[in-house]
């Protein structure tokens, strides 16, 4: 591979260095990643900025190594089948990164249905632990899709509670509401905009932040100088491109 | 003269025949884990209706759904995991046929059942605040801590009704005839909460084994169930099919393929599909499966 190629980073690659950020100073705990890319940036984080961080297969196994996606066999240091996994999610050191098929100002996010959920338009997942995630562990979202179908004014259902809802249900809930970050394919936000409201904090190279805006649904909070998500460093991405996904998976999820 | 335990060794069909219209019933496994399917096929072969289904739903919920048992269901997701979406739980759902559902966070159905293995009337935690799991299950309180905390608040916690279950139905892999059961895969899921949150348990195994078998070659942690939890036993081998039961074997990926396209396309697939697997007894039903299993190769 030649240098000049190497080095032009793709937008899953940037999606990919943005997610591992938003578990760089997580320290010691549980990173817990639903889906490709999540998984893809955490690894990455424990491969450069974190390397105390603890991951799994996704299944019931604590990894001691960093394998690649979806391989399998490597050094196992724990166990973590279901009902442990509630565990921590109690006990705190844990961080997830979950999907969102809506995500609104407040950062209320929606896995469970679209439309009215006595009698939904289309029912996808059910609330699966969202509802106990947020309330209890730090919580992210990653979306691969930015639009504002999305990014919504307000979900149709609540899985994920946001810190405006959170301090509305009383101190049990904001104690551990933790909110962190949602990086799209766009962009990377946090919810301390005003009134605790979704907040521009960086658009990815060759994105403009009226595009950004064109493509959610709610008026965001901008910042009156918004800056460029890093570009993924010269390790990382021999990292991402030759150890953990040689065979180019991201680009299903974010494609070239 | 010793008398040992008794023999609670039952057939498929003696299981089904203690089932009674109207009764809660707890399915085992997670999602499309080691779900006990071929007593959930002998629920759908049965006159049985009006049941009230508690399950980390799978193609489980989606079959007994399509069939019309299910008034009452209680969930936290219905997924098949390399199919996110479980097309007859969707069309279930977006049809209105489910009566009455009960959506709850995925942890607080485990507090549920601790509550109801634990015979108390609630567990508290913090799962559920501000999220609309306490909007649309608004029979579903809160109670205030008796205890101040560190900064002297009295919080509010979810009071997580427990799920009490008239009948359990898991699959493990082995067990002896007296009901002492293990799991030999990574995960014990949730069977032995299943078991003690209902009066009765029956378990489905791959193979039944003697009693010292259970651990001349296996862990004795990996003893999930006793006897006194459990009211009969049943050797299903391959009964956890189409999910995975590991390591005796894996989820079938081509079959979950063709099930889930069945049950997404018109009706006339899924009739098709339903003739073709669904139509005669277990035994049928695995040499179906062992057919379309040579078609692939």
């Amino acid at each position: 591979m030649s240098a000049p190629e190497m080095t032009a980073s793709t937008r899953a690659d940037v999606c990919a260095a943005a997610i591992a950020d938003a578990f760089k100073d997580d320290g010691e705990i549980f990173g817990s990643p639903m889906g490709l890319l999540p998984m893809l940036g955490v690894r990455l984080a424990k491969l450069t900025s974190n390397p105390d961080l603890v991951i799994s297969d996704g299944e019931s196994l604590f990894l001691a190594g960093v394998p690649p996606l979806f391989a399998k066999g490597d050094v196992v240091e724990g166990w973590i089948p279901f009902r442990k996994v509630f565990d921590v999610v109690a006990y705190g050191k844990r961080h997830v990164m979950m999907g969102a098929t809506q995500v609104d100002r407040h950062g209320n996010q929606n896995i469970s249905a679209i439309g009215a959920w006595a009698q939904p338009k289309r029912q996808l997942l059910g609330s699966r632990g969202a509802p106990g995630n947020t309330v209890n562990n730090r919580t992210s979202y990653w979306v691969p899709k930015h639009s504002p179908r999305v990014f919504v004014e307000r979900v149709d259902i609540v899985s994920g509670v946001g810190p405006q809802l959170a301090r509305e249900a009383g101190p049990a809930a904001t104690r551990y509401n933790d909110i962190h970050r949602i990086v799209s394919n766009l962009g990377v936000f946090d919810v301390k905009g005003a009134d605790e409201t979704v907040r521009l904090l960086s658009v990815h190279p060759g994105v403009s932040v009226d595009e950004v805006r064109e493509a959610t649904g709610f008026e965001l909070d901008l910042p009156a100088d918004v800056p460029t998500t890093r570009e993924p460093t010269l390790e990382e991405l021999i990292i991402i491109r030759e150890v953990l996904d040689p065979k180019g998976l991201r680009f299903k999820e974010v494609p070239q | 003269m010793s008398k040992g335990p008794r023999d609670k060794r039952m057939t498929i069909d003696e299981v089904v025949a203690e089932l009674k219209d109207g009764m809660t019933i707890g399915i085992g496994g997670w999602g499309p884990r080691r779900k006990p399917m071929a007593l959930v096929r002998a629920i759908l072969r049965s006159d049985l209706k009006d049941l009230t289904i508690v399950s980390w739903g799978g193609a489980d919920v989606g079959l007994l759904a399509r069939a019309g048992k299910i008034r009452k269901l209680v969930y936290a997701f219905v997924s098949l995991d390399s199919i996110p979406l479980e097309p007859n739980f969707q069309k279930a759902r977006q049809e209105g046929t489910i009566p009455e559902l009960v959506e709850l966070d995925e942890g607080m159905f485990q507090t549920g059942l601790q509550a109801a293995a634990q015979r108390l009337p609630f567990l508290p935690m913090r799962a559920g605040l501000g999220s609309d799991v306490l909007v649309n299950q608004p029979w579903i309180k809160t109670v205030t801590s008796p205890y101040a905390g560190p900064d002297h608040q009295h919080e509010e916690l979810v009071a997580v009704p427990a799920l009490n279950l008239d009948v359990a139905l898991v699959h493990l892999n082995r067990a002896d005839q007296h009901g002492n059961a293990t799991y030999l895969g990574p995960d014990p899921y949730f069977d032995d909460l299943f078991a003690m949150a209902a009066d009765r348990c029956y378990v489905s195994v791959e193979q039944v084994v003697d009693t010292a078998g259970l651990t001349v070659d296996t862990p004795v942690q990996r003893l999930l169930l006793s006897r006194m939890m459990v009211t009969g036993v049943v050797e299903t081998p391959n009964g956890a099919h189409f999910t995975m039961c590991s390591p005796d074997y894996e989820r079938d990926e081509r079959f979950q393929r063709a099930y889930a396209a069945a049950a997404g396309g018109t009706d006339d697939e899924w009739a098709a599909f339903e003739e073709r697997f669904l139509s005669g007894d277990e035994a049928s039903y695995q040499a179906a499966v062992a057919a379309f299993a040579e078609e692939a190769k």
